[in-house]
């Protein structure tokens, strides 16, 4: 089970003029054992910002994170990273996410080692297990990422972060880069693997299709805040912010509302529309 | 298919090769494909299936060791007998092209309305000051917002929808009778992807459009006809409505299936090496419909419908 509380992460810019961007504003949500929340919200709401501060890849400057009854916010270094096999995240680009020097089979092994667990033997015959449950096979082992398609190295990403078997999985847009046809198949595998592994998951994207098939319920990010937020089906087929009705209009054919930027009130309060269905308030 | 004399462009039996030292890649093979005066023709197909290098090819921006055969008719003129100096005279003044990857398109020590202008000034012959005031008019028709600062800014104070509305713009700066758009609205998140594709189904035009995309629901929203790529080759080609809402060729059905508002169910196998492919249909090995003679014989384009053809022995 996850519960973030207040987590404000901010960023300065500027290099003689100091700005401060609140990247992650106030943001508070439970995520249920094995659930998936989906995290919706155009390029710089912050959804990726939020995942990271969640695992504290960047320290949040505020708020509280519990996960699986842990207060990962108040860890030190090192207990943070005797904690990090239970929290991972996949990330957009697979290819990046690898080291172009390494062979699968020492890229799905590096976990296994950092984290010491096992033997040779039983790394070596814990990799071969992954490989085959990602869908790859043994002629993968020795290839490197340039030598594999975008969908194969995603599978390795997967293999390596199944590895330490975690607990929480942040999935930041794992298929945005790939061809429909290869994302069915690893939004299923994803899906499969989730739920044999008992996972759960902040699934990330900005496609409402695929937030649809991923997720339980789903949370709807605008400038740093999460301004809706419930069951998959209520809200995206009964959003209640202006915000929500845009983003699904806009991945619907037909007319399309204003692009204009919304205003949005200082000090937000939320109500819940229906149970379990919580909107921020507009002005 | 008959040649159609009314075809602002046709190609014929285009073939494209590259010579790597694991053997001939063949990118395009055969292709046939006509686009008509004012049409949105939307190519679709994966990550390696061509298409990209049949825009590149109709351009003739391949590298030069390319071997590239048959013919691409523009306005009954053979692009690819045409001297260098003539070709250049085509690209950017007949055809324009959208490249993908909007941010590295964009030259980084030069203003957006400077590049812009150097368009102008090169195909148009217009003074500095008359192509600065066009790229300021180009920047306000792709909905640039303040577009007289925005022509002075770097592009890297551009968003990546921005970018993708300032190559537009330097797209059709030359008014242009073709524009080939490369995967406009690539990495874009949906909110922005809808503006641009409002952006091209808005923007006033005699033009036609040779729109390419893996985004099958952009392809249905602007493409008048549609035509799908799989290992080098057209598999099928007819009207949006037609390929997309009944599709004839089962590479179509299963990528329409893979989406995930319509079941996620994926394609099994993954696509060839272009290499080393399949005999007979290229589809076969992963088809579910394949009967024996698929893996021998190789499919030619049948008419399924009025204009409608699909590369598939089930209706031969």
């Amino acid at each position: 089970m996850i519960e973030v509380t207040d987590l404000e992460t901010c960023f300065s810019t500027g290099f003689i003029r100091r700005r401060v961007v609140r990247a992650v504003d106030g943001v508070s949500f439970r995520i249920e054992e094995g659930e998936t929340l989906g995290l919706v919200g155009e390029s710089g709401c912050g959804k990726t910002t939020l995942g990271r501060s969640i695992l504290r890849l960047v320290e949040p400057d505020r708020g509280r994170i519990v996960v699986d009854g842990t207060d990962v916010t108040a860890l030190s270094r090192s207990e943070l990273r005797c904690f990090r096999p239970r929290m991972q995240m996949i990330f957009q680009d697979a290819y990046t996410s690898l080291n172009p020097r390494m062979r699968v089979r020492e890229s799905v092994a590096e976990p296994l080692k950092i984290h010491r667990m096992g033997s040779r033997t039983d790394i070596d015959r814990r990799v071969r297990e992954l490989i085959e449950e990602v869908g790859l096979n043994e002629e993968h082992l020795n290839r490197r990422p340039y030598e594999l398609s975008g969908g194969q190295n995603q599978r390795v990403v997967l293999a390596r972060v199944l590895a330490l078997k975690p607990r929480f999985l942040v999935a930041d847009e794992p298929t945005s880069a790939l061809d429909v046809s290869v994302q069915a198949q690893i939004l299923n595998l994803i899906r499969d693997l989730g739920h044999d592994y008992r996972m759960t998951c902040l699934y990330i994207s900005h496609d409402l299709g695929v937030t649809r098939a991923m997720s339980s319920r789903v949370a709807v990010m605008l400038e740093g805040r999460i301004v809706e937020i419930g069951r998959t089906a209520d809200v995206l087929d009964r959003p209640s912010h202006p915000y929500t009705r845009r983003l699904v209009d806009a991945s619907l054919t037909g007319p399309c509302a204003s692009l204009e930027r919304l205003p949005l009130p200082a000090a937000p309060t939320t109500v819940e529309v229906r149970s379990g269905h919580w909107v921020e308030e507009t002005v | 298919m008959t040649a159609m004399s009314d075809a602002l462009l046709e190609v014929r039996g285009l073939k494209v090769g590259f010579p790597t030292p694991e053997g001939l890649v063949r990118a395009s093979d055969t292709v046939d494909l006509e686009i008509y005066p004012r049409e949105t023709l939307g190519l679709i197909g994966e990550t390696g299936s061509g298409k990209t290098v049949l825009g590149m090819a109709i351009l003739r921006l391949l590298q030069p060791n390319t071997i590239i055969e048959g013919e691409i008719r523009y306005r009954g003129r053979d692009l690819l007998s045409l001297p260098e100096a003539e070709m250049q005279r085509v690209r950017g003044r007949e055809i324009g092209i959208v490249l993908q990857n909007s941010g590295t398109s964009l030259n980084p020590v030069y203003t957006v309305g400077t590049q812009i202008a150097e368009a102008v000034i090169l195909h148009q012959g217009l003074s500095g000051p008359d192509a600065r005031q066009r790229a300021v008019e180009l920047l306000d028709a792709v909905g640039i917002p303040d577009p007289v600062r925005m022509a002075g800014e770097y592009p890297h104070r551009f968003s990546g929808g921005m970018r993708e509305r300032a190559l537009i713009a330097t797209a059709l700066a030359c008014r242009p009778n073709l524009l080939i758009a490369d995967e406009p609205t690539k990495g874009l998140d949906a909110v922005t992807k809808r503006g641009i594709v409002d952006l091209f189904s808005e923007i006033d035009r005699d033009h036609s459009v040779l729109f390419i995309t893996h985004d099958i629901e952009t392809a249905g929203d602007l493409a008048t006809r549609v035509a799908v790529m799989y290992a080098g080759e057209i598999v099928e080609i007819g009207g949006a409505e037609e390929v997309l809402g009944d599709p004839a060729h089962p590479y179509t059905r299963g990528l329409l299936a893979s989406l995930p508002e319509r079941g996620m169910q994926p394609i099994p196998g993954s696509a060839p090496s272009l290499i080393t492919l399949p005999s007979g249909c290229r589809f076969s090995p992963r088809c579910g419909c394949a009967v024996e003679n698929c893996s021998r014989e190789h499919p030619g384009l049948v008419e399924v419908g009025s204009g409608h053809y699909a590369r598939c022995m089930l209706y031969d």
